[in-house]
């Protein structure tokens, strides 16, 4: 695989340690529903298709991303910023990811 | 080598005497199974056999059967031979891809005591009894006896031959590579698409699996422009060496076609060779990424699957006209041809032409094409006909033929025909094998009975036979074209290349889809569908009656196409013989996934250069050499070196820590701590953000103090520990364990980006950059007063202050903090100052009478401490089970905060850090022993709890530990048994506090 880190450009994928479903967003500091956190923690899809994901450019700048990747053919189709509110499934802009569709 | 004296070898009997690619004018000496015989430059072993006369090249690994050549090149099923010897030895090659060498030494395999005379020949006899599957079914009890018993017996008599047990002398190397196009494959497809692109001017890379381009020309008398299709191929490669951006790669197999258009490579550099030369390697692995792939891997012919298909003899159509062709070499005398299709044809030709007799060809199909019939013109033709059997001991004499009735069942007369070669064409498999490996779709082709691709997934293209095109015109038009569609993008005014003429295509007859002859009445032999694996047509059969109507599940059952050959002959026969016992059409049983390595490759080749002092990286601190100089025994610490103790006159490692461990609670000690992780942390947030990491609270911390921390991952267990320094207003320097170094600056760096981007806090990891060490032991005190500029009294320097000095006039950070638990100083300099200050610190020191300790003494201090380290921080522990429990803040959010509140990490009968000791003060407990209150209590014991650390203490005299036991707060004073089934170790325990020394921490504040 390669993969564009936002600073560096195009890399081979060993440079880069994966994170995990980028789109969860960790729950407020007051939230005290289990349920919310125990889905921030521990559940997560294993979806086909395009999937959302942190990868860190870590042998290079080290910087945390997002990526668009479609978990059957590990076509990358888009790229957002560690911040970014994104999807499953959608692009960074929200249009619909092509790919496998359910 | 020697020059040939044609008195002087008289083997090479059935050499030719045409010219060929062999070069005559130098003779090659080499071993099979001990005999001495020749050949030439230009051979493989499989040539150099059959023009030895050699039939016979090895025994079937199940049965035993005789086997000899069947094919030319990687579909060879059959001759599969152990190469080299000693440490190079190296079995399972097939002998049809290892170019003879001088000196070479071959063996066969599965056989003896020898391989004419081979004693479990038998199993052929009790076949009927050895089906598919029998080894599962039969040894299966008693379990034990599976491994010690039945592994060894099966691995003897099914063995694949026998690997080298020591260690690989070869060395291998890696490589990158980019181009504009990848053409797989040196036949004439491939080479139209390179030229194609490099007059384009692309950066091509055309790799070759054998040692010479030209593909199936090198083993046809094809004809382009009326002249040999051969001189055409050495053209187009002449211009191709010659063009800038062309890498051209012989000896060299596309392997694996992996995600986003990248392919494995392999490349033979020396395998060709006796041994590499001391400055090759043996291997090259390239991992190619091209802009576009040409897959250009031609066909493979198909054998047909008749009662006794593999004797010694038979061989397939295209492979003896390649032996005849490319090598001068007569495999037999008097032959028959067994065809399905118009391509056999061409073989009589071509065995006329190498003085073979051509008793019959055999054809199931009512007739052939014309030019079919024009090369046959001088043959008799047996249409509607299929051999049906063969006979002969250790290799082919006859060959049984009868005519196949309107239900195709043999029927008539059975006319045997003397024959010692019976060439097969069962049709063409187009070599898919990366088209699918790349995601692409593949559709079967009736007309071809051929599986071919349809889609792709990635930017790849088959061109040629590999998508079921035969016409050599036609081949070299699609290469060409398809490279031009490829390159269309970055050459848009690309000119087409002028391809030569193959002449007026002719009309063939279509080929019959015989995917297996029916037994006759007298039939008795098995018909092999899978050479390699002894697998036969009744297997599969039987595979289908037990219930095995998957591909996937019948290639398990029987091995079918699971050999080195990667069922390149025999895959769609077993799926049609299939399809046919289920009553379905092909495409709707399907096919097995396409798996890489296409061909074997070498583990060395995908290790690379990375083995030995390779593997991994060494860190060595900046006092490194200091340690190795003063007697330090060096241990890996991850992929730090670090000293374990300083070993004095005559003393062992045990004594040397135990000195070590009492002199920093007597006087002093200095211990190297430099591969603590060392982060940085600067920013207006930087303590909100600490606060947030950090288990216990950090806006109250001032500048010029330390505080140690607790760390928790997000599902409440601790993470980390260590000591966080205030530098500065906005500046604040963290440690963390050696060991997760890379995984704190990964978690804080994950929350900076990620979770928290509004805080305005930035972290760098600064751990290479200084030099750490711990000066620990009562005179620390009146040793810092003679080296550092500045007052370390307890007024000015008080218990977890923070201060910047100098130490030998070098800069230092120093942080009254221990691990030990005396009193102590961290001490950071910049890198390339801490061999300076750590031997101004042992010089100064002397008179104090310092010295250094290694980890060992300092795992004792701690223990004796009760101070947490890695068996503890295990990853299932909780602040509350280490005794850490008021660190944990109420008021604050912090990471792990919520699920720390979980009921089942409140439990107050969770397992809890205690301290243990012997009851007879003497005996020395185990890390990892259980712990439990009745030892006569049956199995399962009910553990209690367990022994994470232990040591001798020095200083109490006696044997301690830590360990986690279930409520261990409230059962000090307790007896206990530690437990350790491994070393046979009953020992009874007194449950204690943890904290053996100084539990009130007063000699931290002296």
């Amino acid at each position: 695989m390669h993969l564009r880190c936002p600073h560096c450009g195009d890399r081979e994928h060993a440079e880069f340690s994966y994170g995990a479903d980028a789109t969860l967003q960790r729950p407020a500091p007051d939230e005290t529903s289990h349920d919310a956190w125990m889905d921030y923690v521990y559940n997560r899809d294993n979806p086909r298709g395009p999937y959302w994901e942190y990868w860190q450019h870590s042998a290079g700048c080290r910087l945390w991303f997002k990526v668009l990747r479609d978990t059957m053919t590990h076509e990358v189709l888009d790229y957002a910023s560690a911040d970014a509110t994104v999807e499953h499934r959608k692009m960074a802009d929200g249009s619909d990811a092509e790919g496998y569709k359910p | 080598m020697s020059r040939p004296d044609p008195n002087q070898h008289p083997t090479q009997p059935r050499r030719l005497p045409f010219a060929s690619e062999i070069d005559r004018s130098t003779l090659l000496r080499f071993r099979f199974d001990g005999k001495t015989l020749t050949g030439h430059p230009g051979d493989t072993l499989a040539s150099a056999l059959l023009a030895n006369g050699i039939r016979l090249a090895g025994r079937s690994f199940k049965y035993h059967r005789p086997r000899g050549i069947m094919g030319i090149g990687p579909e060879e099923a059959n001759a599969l031979v152990g190469l080299r010897t000693g440490a190079r030895s190296e079995p399972n090659t097939k002998a049809t891809m290892a170019e003879l060498f001088d000196g070479l030494e071959a063996v066969s395999q599965n056989r003896w005591p020898s391989l004419a005379l081979d004693v479990q020949g038998i199993n052929g006899f009790i076949a009927p009894f050895i089906p598919a599957g029998f080894y599962y079914k039969t040894f299966m009890s008693p379990d034990r006896w599976w491994t010690n018993v039945y592994e060894k017996l099966i691995r003897r008599a099914a063995g694949m031959g026998i690997g080298s047990q020591e260690p690989d002398p070869d060395r291998y190397d890696r490589m990158n590579a980019h181009c504009d196009l990848l053409v797989v494959g040196g036949g004439p497809s491939g080479l139209a698409a390179a030229l194609q692109a490099a007059r384009a001017g692309a950066r091509v890379i055309l790799c070759e699996e054998t040692n010479r381009f030209g593909g199936s020309l090198r083993h046809e008398r094809d004809m382009l422009d009326g002249a040999p299709a051969l001189e055409w191929a050495d053209a187009v490669i002449a211009e191709l060496a010659a063009a800038p951006d062309v890498t051209l790669l012989t000896r060299t197999t596309a392997f694996g076609y992996y995600d986003h258009n990248m392919v494995g490579l392999i490349e033979r550099v020396a395998d060709h060779l006796p041994e590499p030369a001391h400055w090759q390697v043996r291997q090259r692995m390239w991992r190619v990424r091209a802009g576009h792939v040409i897959l250009a891997a031609g066909a493979t012919e198909r054998p047909l699957v008749f009662p006794g298909n593999d004797r010694p003899g038979v061989m397939l159509a295209s492979a003896v006209r390649g032996y005849i062709n490319r090598f001068a070499v007569q495999p037999g005398r008097r032959a028959v041809i067994f065809t399905a299709n118009d391509s056999g044809y061409r073989t009589a030709t071509d065995l006329a032409r190498a003085g073979i007799e051509v008793a019959a060809i055999v054809d199931p199909r009512p007739t052939a094409g014309p030019d079919a019939l024009g090369h046959a013109a001088a043959v008799p033709v047996h249409f509607g006909s299929a051999v049906v059997e063969t006979g002969g001991h250790l290799g082919l004499r006859y060959a049984d033929i009868q005519r196949l009735g309107a239900d195709g069942k043999p029927t008539a007369k059975v006319s045997r025909i003397a024959c010692d070669l019976l060439c097969v064409a069962g049709g063409w498999t187009p070599s898919v094998h990366l088209a699918s490996q790349s995601g692409g779709r593949l559709r079967y082709d009736a007309a071809l009975s051929a599986f071919l691709p349809e889609s792709s997934k990635q930017r790849e293209t088959s061109v040629g036979a590999a998508r079921g095109l035969y016409n050599l015109g036609d081949c070299l038009a699609s290469g060409a074209e398809a490279a031009a569609g490829a390159l269309a993008d970055i050459a848009p005014s690309l000119v087409p290349v002028t391809l030569p003429s193959s002449g007026a295509p002719s009309s063939e007859a279509a080929p019959a889809a015989l995917w297996e002859v029916p037994k006759a009445a007298h039939s008795r032999s098995k018909a092999f569908v899978d050479h390699q694996d002894d697998v036969t047509a009744d297997d599969i059969r039987l595979a289908h009656r037990e219930g095995y109507v998957s591909v996937e599940h019948l290639k398990r059952f029987t091995t079918l196409g699971m050999g080195t050959d990667q069922g390149r002959t025999s895959n769609v026969n077993g799926l049609a013989i299939m399809a046919a016992a289920r009553g379905l059409e092909i495409p709707e049983v399907g096919t097995t996934t396409f798996r890489p390595p296409v061909t074997p490759v070498a583990f060395g080749a995908f290790a690379g250069a990375e083995t030995g002092l390779h593997f991994a990286p060494v860190r060595r601190t900046p006092m490194h050499d200091w340690h190795v100089a003063n007697g330090a025994e060096m241990v890996e610490a991850g992929l730090w070196m670090r000293p374990k103790w300083y070993l004095r006159d005559g003393e062992n490692g045990f004594r040397a820590h135990q000195r070590e461990t009492r002199h920093v609670r007597e006087k002093i000690g200095l211990n190297d701590v430099s591969t603590l992780g060392k982060i940085d942390i600067q920013g207006a947030d930087a303590a909100d953000f600490l606060n947030r990491v950090y288990t216990n609270g950090w806006k109250t911390l001032p500048v010029g103090k330390a505080r140690y921390g607790l760390m928790l991952r997000e599902d409440g267990l601790v993470f980390d520990d260590g000591t966080t320094s205030r530098l500065g207003e906005t500046r604040y320097l963290m440690t963390t364990t050696t060991a997760n170094a890379a995984a704190v600056l990964r978690h804080l760096e994950f929350h900076l980006k990620a979770v928290w981007p509004d805080l305005d806090v930035h972290v760098a990891s600064v751990t290479d950059q200084y030099a750490g060490m711990a000066l620990a032991g009562p005179l620390a005190r009146r040793l810092l007063e003679r080296v550092a500029d500045i007052p370390v009294d307890n007024a000015n320097f008080p218990y977890l202050g923070v201060r910047e000095g100098r130490i030998a006039g070098a800069p230092a950070i120093l942080s009254r903090i221990s691990f030990s638990g005396e009193l102590a100083w961290e001490i950071l300099t910049p890198a390339d100052h801490g061999i300076t200050v750590w031997q101004h610190l042992m010089e100064a020191g002397a008179e104090f009478d310092i010295a250094p300790y290694g980890i060992e003494a300092l795992a004792n201090l701690r223990i004796e401490k009760g101070h947490v380290a890695g068996g503890e921080l295990d990853g299932r522990t909780t602040p509350g089970d280490l005794g850490l429990g008021r660190m944990v803040s109420t008021k604050k959010d912090f990471i792990g905060r919520h699920m720390l509140t979980r009921p089942e990490l409140q439990r107050p009968d969770r397992e809890q850090l205690v301290g243990l000791v012997p009851v007879d003060a003497k005996t020395g407990l185990r890390g990892g022993s259980y712990l439990v209150a009745d030892t006569a209590a049956p199995t399962p014991v009910g553990k209690l709890g367990w022994i994470t650390s232990t040591c001798m203490s020095p200083n109490l005299g006696h044997p301690v530990a830590l360990a986690l036991l279930k409520g261990g707060p409230a059962r000090h004073g307790e007896r206990l048994f530690a437990l350790n089934p491994l070393e046979k170790q009953v020992v009874e325990v007194r449950v204690t506090s943890p904290h053996f020394i100084d539990p009130e921490g007063k000699r931290l504040e002296a």
